[in-house]
């Protein structure tokens, strides 16, 4: 235990090591260490920001889904209006077609009444005619008796 | 056991086992004994290992001890290459492995550093975990088995009188050298802040100065503080290293003691197995305490030249 030239050296050897690491270890490890504390610090954040992002998308999209369901409820409003809209115009032009085929069937039957009316008329003459021969016996001048007969045909 | 032809007794393994390998200069005129009896005396002062405690003894101060500095230099290289090789390639990302631990440590040493440092100097941390991680390899040196390594040298060289230390920390020259340099600094630091002035007015004016209006109290007053402050400023660095000394020495004795066993019998061999283990889990504990202390107390003296005392009167 002799204090001799060791204690020197020692000392020397101390202020190396203290130098070496001041210059080369501290600082690198010290600054790699405060990197990763802003890292953690920034990723920290940018979860937070991300939350509120989230809670503000989630908001949107509420939102938009609740537009979407009022614009889809009107659309189908409008076609129902439409569809009945479009039912009550086809019953409208039926029934303007069915009045104007009725319409025409009447017209038909009415000009075939008349018709047949005609012929009656033109075939009671003769029929009357035949008939007051029968009746008379004689056969009657039909040119004698031609207005009366139109005269009574007419009446018919 | 290591020491053969010392007569095997007790005394004599102790002895051997506290001698440090001493190179040095012994003087002219020199009478070196022999292992065989014979005497040769030196033509001219030499340069040579010391074969005995005396020799070492008489070698003086032109002499140094080249376990303790080979040890030390070795321990603290490797400290300075782990963590040197860690910080080029750490990354900001997730540390593994070593990584990892090293960055315990600097984060446990930086925290403590500036807890009690509160001033502006970017030594002060890096300091504080050299002496941590250094002395706490030093020490650490302790809980190898007290004759393997002295030992394996001795057979290494083949001579049953090579000194081997292993434990720097046990070799008041070590221990007493950090502090000399913690001393030193303490000191630049104080008159690097203070001025040359300040440091001599905290050393002359301080704790007692009498106010203006007595100021002839002061002729007596100055003389006490310069007597106290000196003292009280000298004594930090000698409780510094004899701190350390003393507890690694203790911590040495006691497990070449407990090896002491091993000599005498199986029965007493496997009680000494037994306290030489419960030594060393204590010893854990000291060598990571004692390293904590130098590196706290190494601290708080920094943070003590930088602190002013002027306007406390």
């Amino acid at each position: 235990m002799n204090i001799n030239l060791t204690l020197i050296g020692q000392s020397i050897t101390f202020l190396v090591f203290v130098a070496f690491c001041w210059k080369y270890v501290w600082p690198a490890l010290l600054g790699v260490m405060q990197d990763r504390e802003k890292r953690i610090a920034d990723g920290l954040e940018a979860a937070d920001r991300a939350d509120k992002d989230l809670e503000l998308a989630q908001k949107k999209a509420t939102e938009q889904l609740r537009e979407a369901k009022e614009q889809a409820a009107q659309i189908i409003d409008q076609a129902n209006k439409r569809a009945s809209q479009i039912v009550e115009e086809a019953k409208e032009q039926a029934k303007a077609e069915g009045d104007r085929i009725k319409a025409a069937a009447q017209a038909e039957v009415d000009r075939e009444i008349s018709q047949a009316r005609e012929e009656l008329r033109g075939q009671v003459a003769t029929l009357a005619l035949v008939g007051a021969e029968k009746v008379l016996g004689a056969s009657v001048d039909a040119k004698a008796h031609a207005e009366m007969l139109d005269k009574l045909a007419a009446e018919l | 056991m290591a020491s053969e032809s010392e007569g095997l007794t007790a005394t004599g393994y102790i002895q051997h086992h506290l001698q440090n390998m001493t190179y040095g200069k012994l003087p002219q005129g020199y009478e070196r004994h022999n292992a065989d009896g014979s005497v040769t005396v030196l033509d001219s002062s030499t340069w040579t290992l010391a074969h005995s405690a005396q020799e070492a003894k008489d070698m003086g101060f032109s002499a140094v001890h080249v376990d303790t500095m080979a040890w030390s230099i070795l321990l603290g290289s490797l400290f300075c290459f782990l963590f040197w090789r860690v910080s080029k390639k750490a990354t900001a990302g997730v540390p593994t492995g070593v990584q990892s631990f090293v960055e315990l440590i600097v984060d446990f040493v930086n925290n403590t550093v500036s807890d009690i440092f509160h001033h502006k100097n970017s030594m002060i941390a890096p300091m504080g975990l050299t002496i941590f991680c250094w002395v706490f390899l030093m020490n650490l040196m302790d809980l190898v088995p007290v004759d393997w390594l002295p030992s394996a040298a001795m057979w290494a060289t083949n001579d049953s009188h090579f000194f081997f230390k292993v434990v720097p920390t046990t070799d008041p020259n070590a221990t007493l050298g950090m502090a000399i340099t913690v001393f030193l600094l303490m000191i630049f630091y104080s008159i690097t802040q203070k001025g040359l002035f300040g440091f001599i007015k905290e050393l002359t004016c301080h704790p007692f100065f009498a106010p203006k209006k007595y100021w002839f109290f002061n002729i007596i007053l100055v003389p006490i503080n310069t007597i106290l402050e000196t003292v009280s400023l000298i004594a930090k660095p000698i409780s510094l290293g004899l701190r350390l000394f003393g507890n690694m020495y203790a911590g040495e004795m006691i497990f070449i003691l407990i090896a002491l066993l091993f000599s005498v019998g199986l029965v007493m061999g496997i009680v000494g197995g037994v306290l030489q283990w419960a030594w060393a889990v204590f010893h854990i504990l000291v060598i990571t305490l004692q390293a904590f202390i130098f590196m706290v107390l190494t601290t708080v003296y920094m943070a003590m030249a930088y602190d002013d005392h002027s306007e406390d009167h």
